[in-house]
């Protein structure tokens, strides 16, 4: 059955990257040379990664669509799947279904600055749309990013942190919480909602991409309020527990909405109008 | 709507003509005092004097466990996929589901055929042939007349009998082509019928509350606290999902069999287990059950009704027979009434 939804795409593991901790990227590559051809996704979008003999993990799509002929995924080993996941090696199979969801509109974002906030692992979805909107960078006026995680080891994409950092068109701020620095470390202490106080970003103009922990987001939300953001241009990436990611299964509602069609990217003046149950 | 009429004499033959041309027939049996649907080979084991089945006729087009693919994995890392092969699912007809369970036939084709099409939902529902049998009587937990049905509704069946008479014989209605497929395949044993009217054989099912004003309370209620106190002997044990005709939430299992070999597996699940909607961090978006009950009501009499145009509950009171600690679905929407 050439059209059954919940078959995936044999990929070929590429690369694997250990980011930090528990914490790994892999780079996949279509099987079939007419859907490693034909594939295309955008920025927000995520997928359904199989590893044969456990089961599948939902994950964003964490590279760019600007990098073509592969797609990465950064996940934590935390339950059955992503540590079946973390197994595999180099050169083997896994699946892939997707690409599912909305996206971050880019487009719309033309002419404004962007603020990127991260925590921990939720640097991957947002990974995609930095180097998106770094690929494009004239579309877009200021880049700033701040990015916390709760030790210096659990900093991932480490190598493109220093890459940013060293960009004179990106402005970066990294952080880790109190008791997680090292002796060299040149970064702030503080956990994220402090920080992006203290760093004082302008409102105006700007879009603010929020993604990490519930707990970091309940925190940044009225900070980002404090700083003049209005909730149509807040945006983040929902991460309910989903299993078809297409619409059926129904574990990822949020009131009437599915996120994984109708997200998992909402703007908090879209998560308002929900039923707090993300 | 053509109508004919049929000997209860002739329903056996009727049946064994079905299955000449290798359909299976899926029919009601008692056995153990519980009546489900079972595939029978002949008419004689076909029960029908109960009010409502155990579980539902859903599963013959939604499984309760059904494979989606198989996977073989070869020593040197590689894999290969075996798609599921649609050509395997036979013909098949379901003969005495009552008018509530053909009615649940339209929101599980609501939430499977929206966006993307669930092939393998549709390619088994493409292969069934629905033969619906009115109701001549309800039991308390009955609701069918409360969310828009009728213990003679049509919708949903292919063919609708009703036991007219005195018990003699079936007036059958054909109402499509793939019933009135079946009918032909009969021949003889259908007579013309004139001058029958089923009303007169139906149960009467009371009105037990405006649906309407109940979903018009309800989607103003989520923050309210009946969810609490109609939930609070709740055992989130799911009961309820299981025997429910239009519940279709599912999990996505791996089913290995060993040396690396097995298949991707769907089956049947429930808003209502904690472990739902439970994300690998600890974090919970419905932590509660008073949460997951709310789900339970609104998804089926707010976000489908808004979503795919169609409610979610048919008034089969299954859930409510089923319920280990009495909770009456129909005594709880009758409560959003009053609110």
């Amino acid at each position: 059955m050439a059209d059954n939804i919940y078959l995936p795409h044999p990929v070929t593991i590429e690369k694997v990257t250990q980011e930090a901790p528990g914490v790994r990227t892999l780079r996949l590559k279509f099987k079939d040379e007419e859907v490693a051809r034909t594939f295309e996704f955008k920025a927000g979008q995520f997928g359904e990664y199989s590893a044969f003999g456990e089961g599948e993990s939902t994950f964003c799509i964490a590279s760019s669509p600007t990098r073509k002929g592969y797609i990465e995924c950064t996940f934590r080993e935390a339950g059955k799947v992503t540590s079946a996941l973390a197994k595999l090696e180099e050169g083997q199979t896994m699946g892939f279904r997707g690409p599912y969801g909305n996206t971050f509109p880019l487009d719309e974002w033309k002419g404004k600055s962007l603020l990127f906030v991260a925590g921990g692992i939720a640097l991957p979805p947002m990974r995609c749309v930095i180097w998106n909107a770094l690929d494009t960078r004239s579309n877009f006026k200021d880049i700033s990013i701040l990015y916390g995680a709760k030790s210096v080891a659990d900093l991932v994409y480490k190598h493109e942190l220093r890459e940013w950092e060293e960009r004179p068109d990106v402005n970066l701020l990294t952080t880790v919480d109190p008791g997680g620095e090292t002796p060299g470390w040149k970064g702030q202490v503080g956990f994220v909602p402090a920080v992006l106080e203290k760093m004082n970003p302008t409102a105006e103009n700007t879009v603010a991409i929020v993604c990490g922990p519930p707990v970091m987001i309940k925190f940044t939300f009225p900070v980002l309020d404090k700083l003049g953001f209005k909730p149509e241009n807040i945006y983040t990436t929902l991460e309910n527990r989903m299993k078809c990611g297409v619409g059926k299964c129904g574990r990822c509602n949020v009131g009437s909405k599915y996120v994984c069609k109708d997200g998992p990217v909402f703007s908090r003046a879209q998560l308002e109008a929900l039923p707090a149950e993300y | 709507m053509e109508q004919k009429y049929i000997p209860k004499a002739s329903l056996k033959a009727w049946l064994g003509k079905v299955r000449d041309d290798g359909r299976r027939l899926y029919a009601p049996v008692t056995e153990n005092g519980k009546t489900s649907f079972r595939r029978v080979k002949s008419a004689d084991e076909i029960s029908m004097e109960h009010v409502q089945t155990a579980q539902s006729a859903k599963g013959v087009a939604f499984p309760r466990t059904e494979r989606l693919f198989s996977y073989v994995r070869q020593p040197d890392g590689d894999v290969t996929l075996q798609d599921y092969d649609p050509s395997a699912i036979p013909d098949t007809v379901v003969f005495g589901l009552r008018p509530c369970d053909a009615a649940a036939l339209k929101p599980l084709s609501g939430i499977f055929g929206w966006d993307t099409e669930d092939k393998p939902f549709s390619e088994r529902m493409r292969r069934v042939v629905f033969v619906g049998v009115s109701c001549s009587r309800c039991d308390a937990f009955c609701f069918c007349t409360s969310v828009g049905g009728h213990p003679g509704s049509a919708e949903g069946s292919d063919i609708l009998l009703t036991v007219v008479g005195d018990g003699e014989g079936y007036l059958a209605e054909i109402v499509t082509d793939r019933g009135r497929a079946l009918v032909e395949k009969g021949g003889d044993l259908f007579e013309s019928a004139t001058g029958i009217s089923k009303e007169d054989y139906l149960a009467e099912v009371p009105v037990r509350f405006s649906v309407e004003e109940v979903q018009r309370k309800m989607a103003g209620a989520f923050e309210g606290d009946i969810w609490k106190s109609q939930s609070a002997r709740c055992l989130g044990c799911g009961a309820c999902a299981f025997v429910c005709p239009a519940c279709a939430c599912f999990d996505i299992q791996e089913n290995a069999r060993g040396s690396g070999a097995g298949d991707r597996i769907r089956c049947w699940d429930s808003c209502g287990f904690s472990l739902f909607t439970l994300h690998t961090s600890g974090h919970n978006p419905r932590s509660t059950q008073s949460q997951r009950w709310r789900q339970r009501l609104l998804h089926k009499f707010c976000y489908m009704p808004q979503r795919l145009s169609v409610r979610g509950c048919t008034g089969c009171g299954r859930c409510s027979r089923a319920c280990p600690v009495d909770m009456n679905l129909a005594e709880h929407l009758g409560e959003f009434e009053h609110l």
